[in-house]
């Protein structure tokens, strides 16, 4: 009597649910999927008694006067009540270089400290604008840092 | 006489490796791009570009993520309040520091404010943060592309 060998049937697998499922995982993802810049924070400390950090007496913080139009934008950066920048960002980054010698400080509680008083109507992406200023400065892929310590003076009334 | 049709028993199938194999990749493309990370973001909130905003290297410890929206509105999770009435907010995330054995102090409040809100809403922002004991705050920026 001769038997029929099994070794030639092909043994196959229902792949379709399976298919089904990777499906839906792919559209989930595609779906779900969302192209966006990177965010980074500027670090601020500031304690409710005012002083950022350790509070150093012998080392007044450089205040940064912004001032405003009613429209919100950047009129006027004054530094320490007497230098005034216009809206020049790149004359404000030249002084900070003057005054930290291009140096980053050693760690982030110190080095000189900036205080920002600005006007209430004052946009806040000029704000940012300014920090990132005294914050450091982009040299290629690397940043080289200036001022860490930021803090705000107590905010003003709306005009 | 019934005749034997040649092709009738038989499904037509195709071989469906490549496409598995393609989509697999697909998968795993998405899977690995996914970011959960950002389902604190408000989307309506036009973050401010800085040339030195870059993903810190190590997450922050005890991060609040405040949304400051243009309007006023400030967005804490699925909460919405004003600055004003914000106070309740962030009490509440104070206690739940407490719980954890930590203060306020050692919270830090991420400020995720619209480009064209008023400066002093941010720092009135922060005042109020402050009443509550918080100490350490992050201002958020989007990276600005092409520099």
């Amino acid at each position: 009597m001769k038997f029929k060998s099994r070794s030639d049937e092909k043994v196959e697998m229902q792949l379709t649910s399976m298919i089904d499922v990777i499906f839906l995982l792919l559209i989930f993802f595609v779906m779900t999927f969302k192209i966006s810049a990177q965010e980074g924070d500027f670090n601020i400390r500031m304690p409710i008694g005012g002083g950022a950090g350790a509070a150093d007496t012998t080392n007044l913080p450089i205040k940064l006067r912004l001032r405003s139009n009613t429209d919100g934008e950047l009129v006027d950066i004054v530094v320490d009540d007497s230098r005034s920048f216009g809206n020049d960002f790149g004359k404000l980054r030249a002084f900070i270089l003057q005054q930290t010698g291009g140096d980053a400080p050693p760690s982030p509680e110190q080095g000189p400290e900036v205080e920002i008083d600005l006007d209430y109507n004052l946009r806040y992406s000029h704000v940012i604008s300014a920090i990132s200023t005294v914050t450091g400065q982009r040299q290629g892929d690397q940043i080289q840092r200036l001022v860490e310590r930021i803090k705000f003076a107590p905010p003003r009334k709306p005009q | 006489m019934a005749l034997k049709s040649k092709f009738g028993a038989k499904a037509a199938e195709g071989d469906m490796t490549a496409m598995i194999d393609m989509v697999f990749q697909l998968i795993i493309f998405f899977m690995v791009l996914i970011n959960f990370s950002q389902d604190d973001q408000n989307q309506a909130i036009k973050l401010p570009t800085s040339e030195l905003a870059k993903p810190a290297e190590t997450p922050l410890e005890n991060p609040i993520v405040l949304n400051l929206a243009f309007n006023g509105n400030i967005y804490l999770g699925a909460e919405t309040a004003t600055i004003a009435g914000l106070r309740p907010l962030l009490e509440l995330e104070a206690n739940v520091l407490k719980s954890n054995g930590k203060s306020a102090k050692d919270a830090n409040v991420i400020i995720r404010a619209d480009g064209n809100t008023a400066g002093g809403m941010v720092q009135e922002l922060i005042k109020k943060c402050q009443e509550s004991g918080y100490e350490k705050f992050a201002l958020r920026a989007k990276e600005e592309i092409g520099q």
